[in-house]
């Protein structure tokens, strides 16, 4: 089994990102333990993804600081070689095959003209097998299905080697299966993780920790059973919801409940809320 | 796969020497194929026929080669660069420039006569480094990033308003001769390819063309989009901003002595990419050899379907390029999915 890399501490510090008079990240402040697994939940436009491209570095943070294992990282080689990420526009232009874009995976470590080695060669094969994508290795990248496409772009992050995972929504486009195989395989890398998830079961059962966004700030953070709770979905998401432990897994599990008049009914226990905030 | 590429990257190298040696052989003069040969090895004494073949056909091919394999690289380049199928060596304005100065030396009459063999190009290089120098300022944003919309945009814009100024200077001359002389340079050809003006765009092409050979893993970063090769590693605005400096100063290099061929740079690289696949590393040797061949052979049918009366080159490429290009689009609709 190879290595895909080894867990480095994450921390960001008063980050915040503003553009056009709006601030769309405030003040964010979140760690991420070597190894640990973080969950960023929030509604649509809370800013998980701004603040994730603030971390991976496709934007300039307007204040604050990312400190991945201790350090600032300046420039989009060194970036790379520690944070890996499947970005949004996972596109590409001219047909490249599949094993081609999981290779690029190894740039950020090599020197630009030099080419690939067996051993490079190997971590591409293992990493498509991985994800479940060896027999696509040959096709063209384009020509695959969104699922598949996905799979084949968390190879190409996991042959970076990276110390630090940045995942926004991956289990989007995924069948159920796969979106289990691919967060089961995320968390099972040894790398630090930090995901945007949509789905607060799948948030609750594979996040050791989550912080939860609301109009681009930090309201509540904690272990999933202290933060997911029915006042908190009802104060952020505007859902009514009941929040269980499920028999089996042990994690809390959500259920959302129709009609805005229950919303009411159950965010009742405020200070319950309040004492999962940092 | 491996040894496809090796079989293809061997035929178009047999295809190269194939039309070297015809482009040697054939023309007003016909000489043996063994005859070229010979001469090419030393192995004949003086005579017409070795003045023939070593200094009037060899620099021709020599510079055919050599701005065939640079604009097809050039070309095969760019196209990543702004991440546009379209995308040619004169797409960003250099040639427009290279016009401009061109037409203005022969419009005015700089150095007429027989220093008009130097002004031209001279002028002709000076004309597509101001366009140069003008597209890198518009095309760097606010922020200094410089995107491919951006650099397409800017030499779309600088190339209207040269080929105007170009124009200008035609309509407004009263010579009806530079007219006919400014089309033939515009169309482009090798007709003016001597070993005493050979050295400087052979050597500048033949160096360029190393660097963007040695520059595939960076090239195929851009195929993953502007954010995919950010997080990926690439500073692509500087990467962008130094390609394109490096890539216009080649293209001023070859249109400077043969005008703006054109079919080579786009054709060249689209053909290449259906046969080895996108991946730069296997492309751009491909492209390289191909543009050689088929520049060399395309010169060759140049001076030779309609002899004594010398093709503008571009025309003949453009002629040939366009219905095989669209032949390639069609077999590849039909062949889906056939990436390497």
């Amino acid at each position: 089994m190879p290595s895909y890399g080894t867990g480095m501490p994450l921390q960001v510090e008063s980050l915040s990102y503003a553009t056009g008079g709006r601030t769309l990240v405030d003040a964010v402040t979140l760690h991420a333990a070597a190894g640990e697994t973080v969950g960023l939940v929030g509604p649509n436009g809370s800013g998980k993804t701004t603040l994730l491209r603030c971390v991976y570095g496709t934007l300039r943070a307007s204040a604050g600081r990312v400190l991945v294992d201790g350090a600032e990282l300046t420039g989009a080689k060194e970036r790379a070689r520690r944070i890996a990420t499947v970005p949004q526009d996972g596109q590409t232009g001219f047909e490249l095959t599949v094993r081609e874009v999981v290779a690029m995976g190894r740039s950020p470590h090599k020197r630009f003209w030099e080419p690939d080695t067996a051993a490079d060669e190997r971590l591409v094969t293992e990493a498509l097998a991985r994800v479940g994508v060896l027999d696509l290795a040959e096709r063209a990248f384009p020509g695959l299905s969104g699922g598949e496409r996905q799979r084949a772009l968390v190879a190409r992050a996991l042959v970076q080697q990276p110390g630090l995972l940045v995942l926004d929504e991956p289990t989007n486009h995924l069948d159920i299966r796969y979106q289990l195989d691919i967060l089961t395989l995320v968390r099972g890398l040894g790398t630090t993780n930090l995901l945007a998830l949509h789905d607060l079961n799948l948030a609750a059962y594979f996040c050791d920790r989550l912080y939860v966004l609301h109009g681009g700030a930090v309201v509540a953070s904690g272990p999933p059973a202290d933060v997911l709770t029915a006042g908190l979905l009802a104060e952020v998401y505007g859902v009514s919801a009941d929040v269980g432990v499920h028999p089996a897994t042990g994690a809390p599990t959500v259920t959302y409940l129709p009609g805005p008049e229950t919303a009411t009914a159950l965010s009742r226990p405020a200070g319950e809320r309040k004492s999962s905030t940092i | 796969m491996r040894r496809g590429y090796v079989l293809v990257v061997s035929a178009l190298t047999a295809a190269l020497v194939v039309a070297a040696v015809a482009g040697l052989a054939l023309g007003p003069v016909r000489i043996a194929p063994a005859e070229v040969v010979r001469i090419l090895t030393g192995g004949a004494e003086a005579s017409p026929l070795r003045t023939i073949v070593l200094d009037v056909r060899l620099p021709r091919v020599l510079l055919g080669a050599v701005i065939g394999a640079g604009l097809a690289v050039i070309g095969t380049v760019l196209q990543a660069l702004v991440r546009n199928p379209l995308a040619d060596p004169f797409l960003l304005g250099v040639s427009s420039g290279a016009s401009a100065g061109a037409v203005a030396v022969i419009v005015l009459g700089i150095g007429a006569g027989a220093a008009m063999s130097v002004t031209i190009p001279a002028a002709a290089f000076a004309g597509a480094m101001a366009s140069l120098a003008l597209v890198y300022v518009l095309a760097r944003g606010r922020g200094g990033a410089m995107t491919g919309a951006r650099l397409v945009l800017a030499g779309v814009a600088v190339a209207y308003i040269l080929s105007a100024l170009t124009s200008l200077l035609l309509v407004t001359s009263a010579d009806a001769n530079h007219i006919q002389e400014v089309l033939y340079w515009t169309l482009g050809g090798l007709g003016s390819a001597r070993w005493d003006m050979l050295a400087l765009p052979a050597a500048t092409l033949v160096i360029g063309t190393l660097i963007l050979l040695a520059l595939a893993r960076p090239l195929d970063l851009l195929l993953a989009g502007e954010e995919g090769a950010t997080v990926l590693g690439l500073d692509t605005s500087r990467f962008r901003a130094a390609v394109f400096v490096l890539t216009s100063l080649l293209t001023g290099a070859a249109v400077a002595y043969s005008g703006a061929i054109g079919f080579v740079g786009l054709m060249v690289p689209h053909a290449a990419r259906m046969v080895v696949g996108a991946s730069h590393r296997r492309l751009l040797p491909v492209a390289a050899l191909g543009g050689a061949v088929f520049l060399v052979a395309a010169d060759l049918a140049a001076r030779t379907v309609a002899a004594p009366q010398d093709i503008p080159v571009g025309v003949l490429t453009a002629l040939t390029g366009g219905p095989f290009f669209l032949w390639l689009l069609h077999r590849g609709r039909s062949a889906e999915g056939v990436g390497a």
